[in-house]
């Protein structure tokens, strides 16, 4: 092997390889999320719908698509091939009693980023499905704005979030990514190499907000939707 | 007081274990090692097998009385060995499970006693200064500041117990060989071969099927000496470094 597939392969370099993604994939949700609150607009969909057309017909654009779905395959199967590497490291035996203490992270997350993600990832199949895939495969609506035709994403959206059902799993989806990112947002620092006394709690504190508002921000687009149908 | 002890007891690292319940008495001023000694006095004298367990210095330092205690490596006591917690601690009638560490890199030899020869493998490849005999230097010919000897002193506290292999989901060693790789990377002594010992210790301790770290900070909480992840930040820097940077051949 040489040095990087060593590197790569080795615990610290799985964990970098996460590190990254996961950092690559907050960044993608802030740039989603502010093109999604367009849904809100109370426009008719007309500033979403055209964002949505330049989103899905931008070359550069498109590559970077392709890299972020890469980028969640390589967390994901990643994730998996690091679960599954702890629990052997564990071992057969489970403690009778078993405190958990931890200093200074979500607990809760933190021991449950394989089950967390394995949520997300779920969620990340179904909704691709539902908006992606329709889009896609050609079966949804048009709309023309001053001479120009583009998929009405927004009427399928606003469809979509007539069903009570969807609204609650979406938002029980954005509760899940959550958690995710209570532990994962500072995690992916420490994982880095990056904690300091001087700026470590700050890190904390913007992971915290982070954790917080950005599924905050998507949950209440489909609430919205569903309450002014 | 009067204590029902549920202990681990395993006769070997290829037979089955189950928890025996045992009655002992204690007093308050015990340590949870001389409360086991007088259990174990009585199983004798009743020719029962005693129960194994490690311990050596009974003061803190050798890092070899390790067991789970109430769910907790250690038992309940911040920054505490088993050998240093006492039974005032406990109330009159409590019940304590007493469990071995569970690590598949650390087998269970017999009852609480495990076998954690991964360490010392761990510290073989590379937790040393190579120093070749001949005159010894000045110490005052090596200045160290004191914030650095500080953090290097704080590193150099880890005991090599396993509590945080123990304590840890993922029965990651990575607290334990922060601390060695922090320890000597932060000496002047140590830096000349600190990118080769990153590699090569985090490499065994690969090799040992230790697992991954997810930063859950469990090691930290349970620690004895109390290390702090930050020296596992500094190892993932001192691991990406001498990969990316260095001529170090993994
Ligand atoms: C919205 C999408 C997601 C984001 C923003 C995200 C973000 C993150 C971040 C920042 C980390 C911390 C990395 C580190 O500790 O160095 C992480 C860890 C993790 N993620 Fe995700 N993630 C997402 C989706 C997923 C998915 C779909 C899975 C599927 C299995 C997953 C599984 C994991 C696992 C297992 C870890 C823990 C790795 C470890 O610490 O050992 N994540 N994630
Ligand atoms: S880091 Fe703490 S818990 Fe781990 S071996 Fe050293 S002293 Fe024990
Ligand atoms: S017996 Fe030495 S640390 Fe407890």
């Amino acid at each position: 092997m040489n040095w990087f597939t060593n590197f790569l392969t080795s615990s610290i370099g799985q964990k970098v390889v996460m590190s990254l993604t996961g950092l690559f994939l907050i960044v993608f949700l802030v740039v989603h999320l502010t093109g999604n609150l367009q849904l809100l607009a109370g426009d008719g969909g007309k500033a979403f719908n055209l964002y949505a057309e330049f989103m899905t017909t931008n070359p550069l654009i498109k590559t970077v698509s392709y890299l972020l779905y890469a980028g969640i395959l390589l967390h994901a199967f990643q994730g998996w091939a690091i679960w599954r590497k702890n629990r052997k490291a564990r071992g057969p035996h489970r403690y009778a009693v078993k405190v958990n203490r931890v200093a200074g992270t979500n607990g809760f997350a933190a021991s449950n980023m394989a089950w967390l993600g394995t949520i997300i990832f779920v969620f990340i199949l179904i909704h691709l499905y539902q908006f992606w895939l329709q889009m896609k495969m050609g079966a949804i609506d048009m709309v023309t704005y001053d001479g120009k035709e583009v998929a009405d994403l927004h009427g399928l959206v606003a469809a979509t979030y007539e069903n009570l059902g969807f609204v609650i799993f979406y938002v029980v989806s954005m509760v899940v990514i959550a958690y995710h990112l209570l532990h994962g947002f500072q995690s992916a620092f420490q994982t880095l190499g990056l904690n300091h006394r001087k700026y470590t709690p700050f890190i904390k504190a913007v992971g915290k907000v982070y954790a917080i508002a950005v599924p905050l921000g998507f949950a209440i687009i489909p609430i919205i939707m569903y309450l002014s149908k | 007081m009067k204590l029902t002890l549920k202990i681990w007891r395993q006769k070997n690292a290829n037979t089955k274990g189950r928890f025996e319940t045992y009655q002992a008495e204690a007093s308050p001023d015990m340590s949870f090692l001389e409360m086991l000694d007088v259990l174990n006095e009585d199983l004798i004298s009743q020719k029962q097998e005693p129960v194994a367990f490690e311990h050596d210095c009974r003061e803190g330092i050798c890092g070899t009385c390790n067991m789970v205690i109430n769910g907790e490596p250690h038992g309940p006591m911040q920054g505490t060995t088993t050998c240093q917690l006492h039974m005032r601690h406990f109330n009159d009638g409590d019940t304590i499970v007493i469990e071995p560490f569970r690590a598949s890199a650390f087998p269970v030899i017999k009852d609480l006693a495990i076998d954690r020869d991964s360490f010392d493998r761990i510290i073989q490849a590379g937790g040393y200064v190579s120093i070749n005999t001949g005159q010894a230097q000045d110490g005052n010919a090596i200045p160290i500041e004191k914030e650095t000897a500080a953090e290097a002193f704080d590193a150099a506290s880890c005991i090599g117990c396993g509590a945080c292999v123990a304590a840890c989901p993922n029965a990651s060693a990575m607290l334990f060989v922060s601390a060695k790789v922090s320890h000597l990377a932060h000496m002047p002594q140590g830096k000349v071969e600190a990118k080769r010992r990153a590699q090569a210790m985090v490499n065994q301790m690969d090799e040992e099927g230790f697992g991954r770290c997810s930063n859950i900070t469990a090691c930290e909480a349970e620690c004895p000496k109390e290390i702090s992840v930050e020296h596992i930040a500094r190892l993932n820097r001192e691991y990406l470094s001498s990969s990316v940077g260095s001529q170090v051949k993994a």
